[in-house]
């Protein structure tokens, strides 16, 4: 085991770990089980449940080496790795403030639990981009989804608006024809973002209109949604329409919020890294789908996830190393 | 199938016997999808935490579970899971799509808190 460095203040030896890796996610679970199997002291801390995005995947089938599995299954098998390997795992947590600068970093949640360590992997992953609206958080579940396959059948012969230009909006607009009796699609621009043929199956079909340069600015009901305010980005004019349910595919966020004051974020909140998948501050580094790259897969996080927590196996080692020769000095 | 690690109810009258021999309830009634696998993996997390409630699922496909699709509570609901909490076999509280630890924790506290 690597744990050698002191623990920070008055905090007790048991909080102190060589690794913290924030976010449980395909890159935080691999990151935990390269470090455990290496005999690094590991704690992973995860907001939400383990697995992440991935869990939420009905079918993986382009994982190398199992033909077929569920997200769920494959995020079990994962957590028991790293668990097998003595990995600590903490799910449902809330971290509140990071100390991340200096050779011991310190990580403490909202119910005061304090723990140190010596090297932090951040992979605290992305979740689904809100409008942000008045009522939207009210009439979540209640006439707005973002889920067209979970919630799909409970507009049946209803009207309902999908917002989005992406190749999720516009599949999703069209596999939800199959309940809704109209779909309109509304988007910001004056174009779409998704593939040629995916917006050419939503032209093309019969129950599928089009707001282009347009954006819902509020949602309305009480006890459910009964409109939306629908703005022309071009005039700046907005109009209530009735409507029973809408449906929003705006894309992934990073959630990086936390880091915002402590690490360097490129321009959509996605963290810098090197090819060692280091940040811009010394023993943190960053994996999954938080960090800048252009393709996130479950294949790519898991390569992520590996490559950080070799790096940050290095980067323990040295630093217990340096430790030892200064303190025989 | 809901392949959870909670309990399953898969009856109209399992779950009549649920709710009525337990004081404090918490059933979630959903499908294996992004809206309702994290409220699963909270209430796996909250069982050790609140001994004083049990958790259970509940397939949302299966007719059995027209006791919780077809009650007043949730007939402006367009979004799974419905999350019940029932007190004595009386149902307290339901929730419509996705929720945070956050949300159920103070739903458990305010419903099934010692001094109610």
């Amino acid at each position: 085991m690597l744990n050698s460095a002191l623990p920070n203040n008055n905090m007790e030896t048991n909080n102190h770990y060589d690794a913290i890796v924030i976010g449980a996610g395909p890159a935080g679970l691999t990151a935990g089980i390269y470090l455990s199997r290496a005999r690094v002291r590991t704690l992973i801390l995860s907001e939400g449940t383990v697995g992440g995005q991935m869990i939420l995947t009905h079918e993986i089938a382009n994982y190398p080496g199992v033909e077929s599995i569920s997200g769920y299954q494959l995020s079990t098998i994962m957590r028991n790795q790293a668990k097998k390997f003595g990995c600590d795992i903490k799910s449902n947590i809330l971290v509140e403030t990071l100390n991340l600068h200096g050779d011991v970093k310190e990580v403490i949640l909202a119910d005061g639990t304090r723990y140190s360590t010596d090297a932090v992997i951040l992979s605290p992953g992305g979740r689904s981009r809100t409008l942000g609206v008045e009522g939207e958080d009210q009439l979540k579940g209640k006439g707005i989804s973002y889920c067209a396959t979970c919630d799909g059948d409970f507009f049946t012969d209803k009207e309902i608006i999908v917002v989005g230009g992406g190749n999720s909006a516009l599949e999703e607009a069209v596999s939800l024809t199959k309940y809704a009796s109209k779909v309109t699609i509304v988007h910001q621009f004056d174009h779409f973002q998704a593939f040629e043929f995916a917006i050419e199956e939503a032209r093309n079909h019969p129950k599928i209109n089009f707001m282009m340069e347009s954006t819902i600015s509020a949602f309305h009901g009480i006890e459910k949604l009964e409109g939306v305010e629908i703005m022309d980005l071009k005039s700046g004019k907005s109009q209530n329409h009735p409507i029973d349910g809408v449906f929003i595919f705006i894309g992934y966020v990073p959630n990086t919020e936390f880091l915002e004051s402590s690490i360097e974020l490129n321009k959509w909140k996605e963290i810098v890294v090197d090819a060692d998948m280091q940040t811009s501050i010394k023993g943190v580094f960053a994996a999954g789908d938080s960090i800048v790259k252009r393709y996130r897969q479950v294949t790519t996080a898991v390569a992520d996830g590996t490559i950080a927590a070799l790096a940050a196996s290095k980067y323990i080692h040295e630093l217990h190393q340096n430790k030892k020769l200064q303190h025989t000095l | 199938m809901l392949y959870t690690n909670l309990k399953h109810i898969e009856t109209a009258d399992a779950h009549q016997k649920f709710i009525s021999e337990n004081e404090n309830v918490m059933i979630c009634c959903g499908r294996m999808g992004p809206m309702c696998i994290p409220v699963y993996g909270i209430m796996e997390e909250l069982e050790g935490e609140y001994s004083n409630v049990k958790f259970a699922d509940m397939e949302f496909d299966s007719p059995e579970s027209h006791v919780i699709r077809s009650v007043p509570e949730v007939k402006s609901f367009m979004g799974i899971p419905f999350t019940m909490y029932y007190k004595n076999g009386k149902l307290v509280k339901a929730t419509s799509s996705i929720q945070s630890m956050t949300q159920v924790k103070s739903i458990l506290d305010a419903e099934f808190s010692a001094a109610k």
